[in-house]
């Protein structure tokens, strides 16, 4: 059954839980950005929790459908519409054939997914269907989707009941101001302690250029460098490193004013040297920032950042619980 | 030389062998992150080696973090008694230094660069002592030099010169990053050249492009059939400069699909280059171009 595609929303693409292995090969694990909203759409509609689902960003797509189906929007608060008429997201939703899903306006978070009974059936590149645009993998020829496509669904799912919903309490969104926890490291050493508490006690805004390669920040106090010689290799801005490896979530600080945070389409490398990194239990908050929202960096330790990677392990837990 | 070992959050580990760019640097990181992948650690999921730091990634729900670095520690002590040995290849990049696209594209970010009144190359070449952009070409492409990184973005080589550090060129990256970059240009940044694999930003000097492509989503390209990406860190390149002519010809059999690039198995061991560098690298050039 493909789902046909009548207008495609901002930068809607096609995303699963990426291709893990080749990031030494500069390409990213990809996927959604939000993991949790994804496997929560899934489950939904009886999929598999890494099926692939539409991420829409800020603004939804309007999509045909061809056969009867289930649905399920989670995510981003962005209201769904079959043939005009308001329904609820994270709920298992029913299709007819030849009715319309659209979309009304963002009222919070960034990104939606939405789910498809079967999943969507794209051909995959290196193990995953995920939407890479800079190398050209995944998705419907590597790109966004666009009008007029027929994006193709798989046939495999369980039943789920019409109306079942995931509890609100299980639906995971950062507050205002969002609070990103970051356990220091990599280069922290080039920036001073005053500079380093500036950072974390700063408040700051998500600014324009926040897409699923990176977020970056404006707002805070300028960083002050400690001294150094530049080491041969690196360049001559204090906030140069010989080009090295990024993780996921690190941050980023090109000349020190504007952080950036890479995400799941992260650039591989760089040259450019990094304070910390957000740590994996809140990476999926990121993806639900929208422009202008107000964000603070707070400092944890090894232990904690373990602890929040167990508080969500625990909630996927409780949502995968309500389908049991 | 005694790494740097760092957490970048609960799922990565970064070790930083030396702050400054050298071989004796990036063949200790690959070294470790061969010993990391023969032990086979269970939790770890990728292993990212760099030009003079490597950084693994893995699951802290199957290996705690401190066990994994005090792991990581123990390996370097293996690396650093093993052999700075590597059973690699030579290839030959045909490179159009100058060639239009860069140009056009170079000119188009004028106001993002250090000399607004020179191009990158002619600046590349001043600021390197060069009395002319031929002579730079020279320098730039008579000695080989070493795949110390891939990555960035989808299979771009970081390549660093085969020369002792007096010889080394050095150029700043663009002042703030270009918006476009052609794809397959032949570019540098700090003290590495790179190829860019594919259309984007940039920051790099742009010197040339090559015909040749370097990653192929779809796999159709004749050298690029069993796996998506050309390069790989330890591989050896020799840039061939090439005429407008040349590189017409070998784009025809690109796009027929006959391009064949030129590839040979040779053996590079540091310390006979460190004994003798321009003896080392002529030996590898005549491997080369036997036959």
């Amino acid at each position: 059954m493909p789902i046909n595609v009548k207008s495609a929303g901002l930068a809607t693409t096609i995303q699963d839980l990426g291709r893990p292995g080749y990031y030494h090969l500069g390409i990213p694990v990809g996927g959604a950005m939000d993991r949790l909203a994804l496997r929560a759409a899934n489950m939904l509609v009886g999929n598999d929790e890494g099926a692939a689902c539409l991420e829409a960003v800020f603004m939804g797509p309007e999509l045909e459908f061809t056969e009867d189906t289930q649905i399920a929007v989670t995510g981003a608060e962005l209201p769904p519409k079959i043939d005009g008429e308001a329904r609820e997201t994270w709920t298992t939703l029913s299709v007819r054939k030849g009715q319309v899903l659209s979309f009304d306006y963002l009222r919070a978070g960034a990104r939606a997914y939405i789910a498809v009974a079967g999943g969507i059936d794209t051909a995959a590149n290196l193990g995953s269907r995920s939407t890479y645009a800079i190398g050209a993998l995944g998705g419907i020829d590597g790109r966004a989707i666009q009008p007029g496509d027929a994006i193709p669904v798989g046939r495999d799912f369980r039943n789920v009941a019409e109306g079942t919903s995931v509890p609100r309490n299980l639906r995971r969104m950062p507050g205002n101001p969002a609070e990103l926890r970051v356990l220091p490291g990599l280069y922290v050493h080039r920036v001073t302690e005053e500079s380093l508490d500036r950072f974390f006690s700063d408040s700051w805004k998500v600014a324009s250029e926040a897409d699923r390669m990176g977020y970056r920040f404006q707002g805070g106090s300028p960083i002050e460098f400690v001294d150094r010689e530049p080491p041969f290799g690196a360049g001559s801005d204090p906030s140069n490193i010989t080009d090295a490896c990024y993780p996921y979530g690190s941050i980023q600080i090109p000349s020190g004013t504007e952080p950036i945070i890479l995400h799941r389409d992260a650039v591989s490398g760089g040259g450019y040297f990094m304070v910390g990194t957000v740590i994996s239990a809140d990476m999926d908050l990121i993806g639900q920032l929208q422009p202008h929202t107000e964000t603070r960096f707070v400092r944890v330790n090894m232990h904690t950042a373990l602890s929040a990677r167990r508080v969500r392990a625990a909630t996927l837990d409780s949502i995968r619980q309500t389908f049991a | 030389m005694s790494s740097r070992y760092t957490f970048g959050g609960d799922e990565h580990i970064f070790v930083e062998v030396s702050e400054e760019m050298s071989l004796e640097a990036f063949f200790k990181a690959l070294s470790m992150t061969n010993a990391v992948r023969d032990a086979d650690i269970k939790g770890v999921t990728e292993i990212c080696p760099a030009n003079a730091s490597f950084q693994i990634k893995f699951d802290p729900d199957v290996i705690h973090p401190d066990d994994l670095m005090n792991e990581l520690k123990r390996m370097e002590e293996i690396a650093d008694k093993a052999e700075a040995v590597l059973n690699t290849r030579i290839i030959e990049i045909p490179v159009y230094y100058q060639d239009p696209w860069t140009h056009e594209t170079l000119m188009r970010f004028r106001e993002r660069h250090q000399d607004p009144n020179a191009t990158d190359i002619e600046y590349a070449a001043r600021i390197n002592g060069y009395d002319s952009v031929d002579d730079f070409v020279t320098a730039h492409s008579a000695s080989p030099w070493f795949v110390s990184m891939v990555g960035f973005v989808s299979g771009l080589p970081f390549l660093y010169q085969m020369v002792d550090r007096d010889r080394q060129i050095q150029v700043p990256k663009y002042l703030r990053p270009r918006t476009d970059t052609p794809k397959l240009t032949v570019g540098y940044g700090g003290c590495f050249s790179c190829i860019y694999s594919v259309r984007g930003a940039g920051g790099y000097q742009m010197f040339g492009i090559t015909p040749m492509p370097i990653y192929d989503p779809e796999q159709k390209v004749n050298y690029l059939k069993d796996f998506l990406v050309f390069f790989k860190p330890g591989d050896i390149v020799k840039w061939k400069p090439i005429t407008r002519e040349e590189y017409d010809k070998n784009l025809s059999e690109v796009e027929a699909n006959t391009f064949a690039p030129r590839i040979r198995e040779v053996v590079f061991s540091l310390d006979e280059f460190n004994r003798d560098i321009d003896g080392t690298n002529a030996k590898l050039l005549e491997v080369l171009n036997a036959d």
